[in-house]
């Protein structure tokens, strides 16, 4: 059962799914039994930095600092909540 | 948007291969969706020809990669296909009927990175499934479902619906709840090769389907989040068209046990086809430039009322083999479509069946079950054995 993510959440990437670079795609997929979604070059970004070590607001803070600095907050948060209840990512 | 001549061509790539490894197979289930004519396939790839494959369809972006036959468990070179496909970068589906599976193999296969199982039941009971599969295999399939979970495999659970099982839907419902599958997959039968042999035996009726979909929607509201339940209804009941494996040559490769390559596992039984083997061939020139793939890619070779239909890039004009069966003509409209000149006599033969179905006679027509001795005689046209 997906449950509500808190910022302080330290999150990771269920196992029975997989994140991996696509070259010919040139983008960032999930795979699953018998489907893959291609995500977004942001979507991309955030799922790479989800390790099962970082919170989410490490998360953010880092993505922001990729960035120059940009507000990145409410786009991470969002893009986890879709993730979340697609059943891709856990909280530790 | 319109484009001109073979459209897509150079867009469109083959992102799943589902490698039909052999046609060999412990089970007989009568709707199976390997062609009628497999006896005929006497060759059976190497290991290095399979490797040679996925290496050329991971270059040109397969990312899925299914183990199917056939039972692909009678290979015993399975270990080091999977290994091999993990290490190209494949997403592993192994496509099974458990038969032939045993704990040590479910370590090795994970050990060689195997990423998915699927197994299939034939229904919810000891009895009907060893019946529909004629092998005694319930239990085993029971138990390897059970050490696939254990083993922290997402799991996928196949069964076919059709008339003499699909009442007890909710049974096979509770039992994929019961063995924690990931996703359940009801798929209808589809009525190619086999199965249209067996069609008056294993077509469902209206009311059957209405029970069945009613039951299904209600598992797809209560196991939310935990399993995910796909419900596909038959398509003889609809009036539009599927969109037949995304498209002819479009996302979908075929690899059949001998090397034939096909747009589609159903495909073999089409007239005109050349049938281009990886042996012969680089899966660049199969996908790109052989006829087979072309033949029905996109739009450009539609008829009336194809043609000029505001649908046809939502559904390409549906399923080509089903075209072929029921009108004699694959590049028609799928019969389904209520615009097709055949589409009356389709479901009038669908009303035909639904009104016999349930006579002790009619019901008493034996199933022609799916084992080379009964391929062989069709293939040599004489009378398939029933019992």
């Amino acid at each position: 059962m997906a449950i509500e993510l808190k910022k302080e959440d330290i999150i990771e990437i269920v196992p029975t799914f997989r994140f991996q670079w696509e070259e010919v795609q040139n983008c960032y997929v999930v795979l699953y039994p018998e489907g893959m979604v291609k995500l977004s070059q942001s979507a991309g970004e955030i799922m790479k930095r989800i390790d099962g070590k970082k919170s989410i607001i490490d998360m953010i803070g880092d993505i922001s600092a990729a960035f120059g600095g940009a507000d990145v907050e409410k786009d991470v948060l969002e893009f986890l909540e879709t993730a979340n209840g697609n059943g891709w990512i856990r909280t530790k | 948007m319109e484009t001109v001549g073979l459209e897509q061509n150079n867009n469109t790539r083959p992102l799943w291969l589902l490698a039909e490894l052999t046609y060999r197979c412990p089970l007989q289930c009568p709707y199976c969706s390997n062609p009628v004519e497999m006896a005929k396939y006497k060759n059976e790839l190497t290991t290095e020809d399979w490797i040679r494959v996925m290496q050329q369809a991971r270059k040109m972006g397969a990312t899925q990669l299914g183990f199917s036959g056939g039972e692909p468990l009678v290979r015993k070179d399975l270990e080091d296909l999977i290994k091999e496909a993990r290490h190209l970068g494949f997403y592993t589906n192994l496509i099974t009927s458990g038969v032939g599976m045993d704990e040590a193999r479910i370590v090795a296969f994970k050990e060689a990175g195997l990423d998915h199982i699927q197994i299939s039941f034939q229904a919810s009971n000891e009895e009907l499934n060893n019946y529909i599969g004629k092998s005694k295999s319930f239990q085993h399939k029971y138990e390897m479902a059970k050490l696939v979970k254990r083993y922290e495999y997402p799991m996928v659970l196949n069964i076919v619906l059709h008339r003499k099982n699909v009442d007890q839907i909710r049974d096979i419902l509770d039992m994929t709840v019961d063995l924690n599958a990931d996703y359940v997959e009801l798929a209808s039968t589809q009525y190619y090769g086999w199965s249209r042999i067996n069609i008056d035996q294993l077509l469902p009726t209206k009311e059957q389907l209405k029970n069945a979909e009613l039951v299904a929607r209600e598992y797809q509201q209560k196991m939310k989040d935990k399993m995910k339940v796909i419900y596909v209804i038959p398509d003889y009941f609809e009036d539009r068209p599927k969109k037949c494996m995304n498209g002819w040559g479009n996302i979908f490769l075929t690899i059949a046990p001998d090397g034939s390559a096909l747009p589609c596992h159903a495909a073999g039984q089409l007239p005109g086809l050349e049938f281009p083997n990886v042996i012969d061939h680089d899966l660049e020139w199969i996908w790109d430039e052989s006829p087979d793939f072309n033949k029905f890619r996109g739009t450009s070779w539609m008829k009336e009322p194809c043609k000029s239909c505001d649908e046809k890039h939502k559904d390409l004009g549906g399923c080509r083999c089903q075209a072929y069966m029921l009108t004699g003509d694959a590049a028609n409209a799928d019969p389904v479509c209520g615009k097709s000149e055949f589409h009356k006599k389709l479901h009038d033969d669908v009303e035909h069946i639904g009104k016999l179905a349930g006579d002790e006679k009619f019901e008493a027509k034996p199933l022609v079950f799916r084992n080379m001795k009964n391929s062989k005689n069709f293939t040599d046209k004489k009378t398939p054995e029933t019992v």
